[in-house]
C-alpha cells in the first residue's frame, strides 16, 4: 500500500461535501471536503505500489492551474486503472460544482 | 420474449443489484426521507485493514440510514458487497448491530423503528477474525431481540449473495426477499469444494452452483419468503407488503423444526442434486 500527500494552489473554498466510487477491485473512492481558500491538499492511499508518479501527472492536469475550488481530497485506491481514475475524478469535480 | 423487448426492458428497468449499498437504502426509504447515519465523512475506518497494508474504505463497508418506509420510522442497513467482499470487521459490524440496538430501544419507548438488512456479504472479515466474529453474534441477538416488536426484513439481491455467519443473519429475519441473482449459503462454493472435492461440487460451474443455493431454489425450498425481479419498485413494494403484515405468528429462528425433521428424512446415500432438495424441503407438514 502506498499513502501519497500531494498539494495544489486553488481558488475559493469549496461549497460542499462529495463522495463518489467504492473501495471495490478496480475501483476507488474519492471524498472531497472544502478548506480554507488558496490550497488543495490530497492524500492517496493507493493498493498500487509504485504509482506515485502516475498519480502526480494525473492530478496535476487537474489541478496545477489552480483554478479549482480549495478542498480536502481523499482518495482510497483499489488498484484504479488510469482510465477508471480520470472518470472518477471528473465526476468528483462534477458533483462539486453540481 | 424478444431479444429487442429484452434490450427495451433493460433499458427502461431499474435495476436494484446495480445500485450501490448506499443508493439501494436510500431507494427504499420514503422519498427525501433518508439521511445517513456514522457515514463515510465521519471517517469511520476499520483500524485493521491499513495496518496489513490493505486500502480502507472511509465507511467500513457498510451504509446505515435512517428514515420513513410508508410513513413509519425505519432503519436500512446496506452491506456494501464491493468493498473487500462485502465483509463485516469491526467497525461495519457495530453499526449494523447498533443500528438494529437502536431500533429496539426505540420500540421500547413506542417508537415502532423496523429494520431491513440489505445482505450483501461473505460473512467474518477474516483481516479482522475474532472481532468481526464478535460483531456478527451481535447482529444476531439484535434481530432476535428486535423481532419480538417489529419486523425485520432481509433482502438478499446479489451479486455477492450471503454466506457464512451473516446467512444465520438472514435466517433469522422475520422476512427475507431474494432475487435469481441472489445465493444464499453457509459456507461458499469455494469452500465446499475444497472439503468435498471438486468431483462433487465444482465452485466454476455457476449453473450447477445457483441451482442448489440461487435465490430461486432458496424460496422453493422455503429458506427465503418471496423471489422479486432485479427492479427496484418491485422490491420495495414486497418489502412495504411485508412490513404491512407485521409479525410472523413465530419468528423464523423459531421454525426450525420442520427443517429438522426434514433433513432426518433425507437419504444420504445417493447424491442430492436441485430436484431433490426442493422435494425433500417441500414435503411434510409446514409450519
Amino acid at each position: 500500500m502506498e499513502k501519497l500527500h500531494l498539494e495544489y494552489p486553488a481558488g475559493a473554498p469549496a461549497t460542499q461535501r462529495v463522495l463518489v466510487g467504492v473501495v471495490a477491485s478496480g475501483d476507488l473512492e474519492i471524498l472531497i471536503t472544502p478548506a480554507p481558500a488558496g490550497r488543495c491538499h490530497i492524500t492517496i492511499h493507493s493498493a498500487a505500489d509504485g504509482s506515485a508518479t502516475r498519480w502526480r501527472a494525473q492530478l496535476e492536469r487537474l489541478f496545477a492551474d489552480g483554478k479549482a475550488a480549495a478542498m480536502q481530497m481523499e482518495i482510497n485506491d483499489f488498484a484504479a486503472t488510469p482510465g477508471v481514475i480520470s472518470l472518477r475524478l471528473a465526476q468528483a469535480l462534477e458533483e462539486l460544482s453540481a | 420474449m424478444s431479444h429487442r423487448q429484452d434490450i427495451t426492458c433493460l433499458l427502461q428497468g431499474h435495476s436494484f443489484i446495480e445500485l450501490s449499498a448506499r443508493e439501494r437504502a436510500h431507494s427504499l426509504l420514503d422519498a427525501g426521507s433518508s439521511r445517513e447515519l456514522a457515514g463515510p465523512f465521519d471517517r469511520q475506518y476499520s483500524p485493521w485493514l491499513s495496518a496489513q497494508g490493505i486500502v480502507a474504505q472511509a465507511d467500513d463497508g457498510v451504509v446505515i440510514c435512517k428514515g420513513l418506509l410508508d410513513g413509519q420510522p425505519a432503519v436500512v442497513a446496506a452491506i456494501e458487497g464491493g468493498f473487500q467482499g462485502g465483509s463485516l470487521g469491526e467497525v461495519g459490524g457495530a453499526k449494523l448491530a447498533c443500528a438494529l440496538e437502536l431500533a429496539a430501544a426505540d420500540n421500547r419507548q413506542s417508537i415502532p423503528t423496523r429494520a431491513v438488512i440489505l445482505f450483501e456479504t461473505g460473512g467474518v472479515r477474516l483481516q479482522e477474525a475474532n472481532l468481526g466474529l464478535a460483531a456478527i453474534a451481535e447482529i444476531h441477538s439484535a434481530i432476535a431481540d428486535l423481532s419480538r416488536y417489529q419486523p425485520v426484513v432481509g433482502i438478499i439481491a446479489g451479486t455477492v449473495g450471503c454466506f457464512g455467519g451473516m446467512s444465520i443473519a438472514a435466517g433469522m429475519c422475520s422476512y427475507l426477499i431474494v432475487t435469481r441473482e441472489a445465493r444464499l449459503g453457509l459456507n461458499g462454493p469455494q469452500v465446499i469444494e475444497q472439503e468435498a472435492g471438486m468431483a462433487e461440487y465444482d465452485s466454476r460451474n455457476r449453473p450447477f452452483i445457483w441451482s442448489l443455493t440461487g435465490g430461486e431454489q432458496r424460496q422453493a425450498c422455503g429458506l427465503a419468503d418471496a423471489l422479486v425481479e432485479d427492479d427496484t419498485p418491485l422490491i420495495r413494494q414486497q418489502l412495504l407488503d411485508f412490513i404491512a403484515c407485521g409479525l410472523p405468528a413465530e419468528p423464523r429462528h423459531r421454525r426450525s423444526q420442520h427443517m429438522l425433521q426434514r433433513l432426518l428424512t433425507m437419504d444420504s446415500t445417493t447424491q442430492a442434486d436441485a430436484a431433490s432438495a426442493r422435494q425433500l424441503f417441500q414435503s411434510g407438514a409446514r409450519p
